[in-house]
């Protein structure tokens, strides 16, 4: 269980215009700024929940992520982790958790991520039998047996995160935070390790946190989004009732048998886009029925399929309402 | 991480620390070079003794003592600092406040895990020094034995410990580069590397007593060459210790406050 009551975390940063006289002043009189990474943020998760924790740049998700895993200290605020404070960063609490970002690793960078995995066995004091049980369970998963002898250095990103991954699982943690884990990598990559993470999930029950950018990964692994934008929380829910709340229309794509021409939609609903022989509506959701019945009766009609607006036009739809809600009215 | 956990833990982050020195062994190598500063000063010295000892050194007494200061340096070197600075820059010193064990101790297994290369060197130049010099220079008993394995342990620490010390500042001033090279100004001066300490002018020799350079390079070194009698290196072993224990506290102490700011505003 992860309970986060009112946690703020504000810096304090060093302000400089540009330019030399500025430079200069600053080495005898500097200005600082209080700026509200995360400002008074809620929410709890519950044992074995996948959840993914969405916001624009800067927003205050990886200071969230920080703060929960213990490398940064709230300025105000109650955090608790499994019960333990993640402050204190407790010899129980860092047995129990792992924060694998995409931009930094652990992994030993000019020996073979084999020294890592044995380095995390000694200093989480696993017994060697479950050592071996879990690295071939994750070799086989993540398919690494050809990775993990070749040093490091020698690894393509997609192959380093695969170990990275694996090397944050020795101790198999119960909660484990993600930081963009797909950042930078293709596509079959992508979905290896969102596969990956799920099975992980699935088999130990460990709670999961999860920052990306790649919706797809949000839609794939989270069926719960907490979104923050500037350090604020805007939603907290399903995926399916954020889609519902803010962008409750569908798309309804239908492909012709030959070009159609405009007159021929009209009608059946606000265009989204066109092209001589397909075309994406805008249709609202108690009309889709309606919308299609009318379309196969009138128009060559090859195929069908009615989807929800894509999740990054939820999502920036729902950052700049949030930001308008907050801004002063001029 | 409980010390029964840490101890554990211990062979095999000596093993890989070891590894990593042996992956590193082009850039140890050159590090290893960059060490024979004693032997250029051996030469000087041993020119201007030509013609009559400085202090209590002949030409055969400086051999011994720059011999015996090139394998001490290599004994007791550490580089922590520059590693502390180096992750606190990239971010990475977040992986090592999660893992459960300290990484003080971490960084500190990983400098020791070097030494076993590092005997590829001082091998050769210490079977040499036998072959010309003999064996009558050496300790010549047990405890003295004893007592040169303590220097030598004590002239490490104290250099890891300031190490740490700098490499803690980094977490304060984003980089403590700078203060590496002002450490290695008293390291040159002070610590007998260069200079054998007891040239120095009396008030400058007192000065050096206090101060921690002395017990890194020269204590272990006047050990190894028997140049004390037993009270003298009794009185020395214990304030070299007294300085382990001082600085261990210092370093813990800045560390600990280190983290705290690290955490409160972030890395």
């Amino acid at each position: 269980m992860i309970t986060v009551r009112d946690l703020r975390k504000h810096y304090r940063v060093h302000k400089r215009p540009p330019g030399l006289w500025a430079a200069l002043r600053s080495v005898v009189s500097r200005t600082y700024e209080t700026v509200p990474a995360v400002d008074g943020i809620s929410f709890e998760l519950a044992e074995g929940e996948r959840v993914g924790f969405l916001g624009p740049n800067g927003a205050g998700k990886t200071t969230t992520l920080k703060v929960l895993s213990g490398l940064l200290h709230p300025t105000s605020g109650e955090v608790r982790v499994h019960g333990h404070e993640p402050r204190r960063r407790d010899d129980g609490f860092l047995r129990e958790i792992m924060l694998v970002t995409g931009q930094k690793q652990q992994l030993l960078w000019d020996l073979p991520p084999a020294d890592t995995f044995d380095l995390n066995r000694a200093v989480y004091d696993v017994p060697r039998a479950d050592f071996k049980r879990t690295v071939d369970e994750l070799v086989d998963l993540l398919e690494l047996s050809d990775l993990i002898g070749k040093p490091t250095r020698q690894l393509s990103l997609g192959e380093r995160m695969k170990c990275e991954l694996a090397a944050a699982l020795i101790h198999r943690p119960r909660v484990l935070f993600l930081d963009e884990p797909t950042l930078g990598l293709d596509v079959n990559m992508q979905t290896v390790v969102r596969g990956f993470i799920r099975t992980y999930n699935e088999r130990h029950g460990a709670t999961l946190l999860l920052t990306s950018h790649y919706m797809d990964d949000v839609a794939a692994l989270c069926p719960r989004v907490i979104v923050i934008d500037k350090g604020v929380l805007s939603y907290d829910g399903s995926l399916e009732e954020l889609s519902r709340r803010v962008r409750p229309e569908k798309h309804v794509v239908l492909r012709f048998s030959r070009a159609v021409d405009a007159a021929d939609l009209d009608g059946l609903g606000e265009i989204v886009s066109r092209e001589p022989a397909s075309v994406t509506l805008s249709v609202a959701p108690g009309a889709v029925t309606d919308v299609v019945s009318r379309a196969l009766a009138r128009l060559p009609v090859e195929d069908l399929t009615v989807q929800s607006p894509p999740l990054e036009e939820i999502m920036s739809e729902l950052f700049s309402r949030s930001r308008a809600e907050r801004e002063p009215p001029a | 991480m409980s010390l029964a956990r840490t101890l554990k833990a211990t062979p095999t982050l000596f093993r890989v620390g070891f590894a990593g020195a042996i992956a590193y062994r082009a850039e140890l190598f050159v590090w290893m070079l960059s060490t024979t500063m004693p032997f250029v000063m051996l030469a000087l010295f041993s020119a201007v003794a030509a013609e009559r000892p400085l202090g209590r050194y002949d030409q055969r007494e400086l051999a011994l003592y720059f011999l015996a200061t090139f394998l001490v340096r290599q004994l007791t070197g550490s580089w922590a600092a520059w590693e502390i600075n180096f992750e606190v820059r990239q971010g990475t010193l977040s992986t090592r406040l999660l893992r459960p064990v300290h990484p003080l101790y971490a960084y500190a297994v990983d400098n020791l895990a070097a030494i076993p290369l590092r005997m590829v060197l001082v091998g050769p130049v210490f079977i040499g020094t036998l072959l010309h010099f003999g064996v009558a220079w050496l300790p010549s008993s047990a405890a003295l034995w004893a007592a040169l394995f303590a220097a030598v342990l004590g002239g490490w620490l104290i250099t890891f410990l300031i190490n740490a010390a700098i490499g803690s500042l980094a977490l304060y001033m984003e980089s403590s580069v700078k203060l590496i090279d002002l450490y290695l100004v008293g390291f040159f001066v002070f610590s007998g590397y260069t200079i054998p300490v007891d040239l120095f002018p009396s008030w400058l020799s007192a000065l050096g007593d206090v101060l921690p350079f002395r017990y890194q390079i020269a204590l272990p070194v006047e050990v190894l060459t028997s140049a004390h009698g037993e009270g003298e290196l009794s009185r020395l072993l214990l304030q070299q210790w007294g300085m382990v224990a001082l600085l261990l506290t210092v370093t813990l102490a800045l560390w600990s406050r280190a983290v705290r700011r690290y955490g409160a505003f972030g890395g």
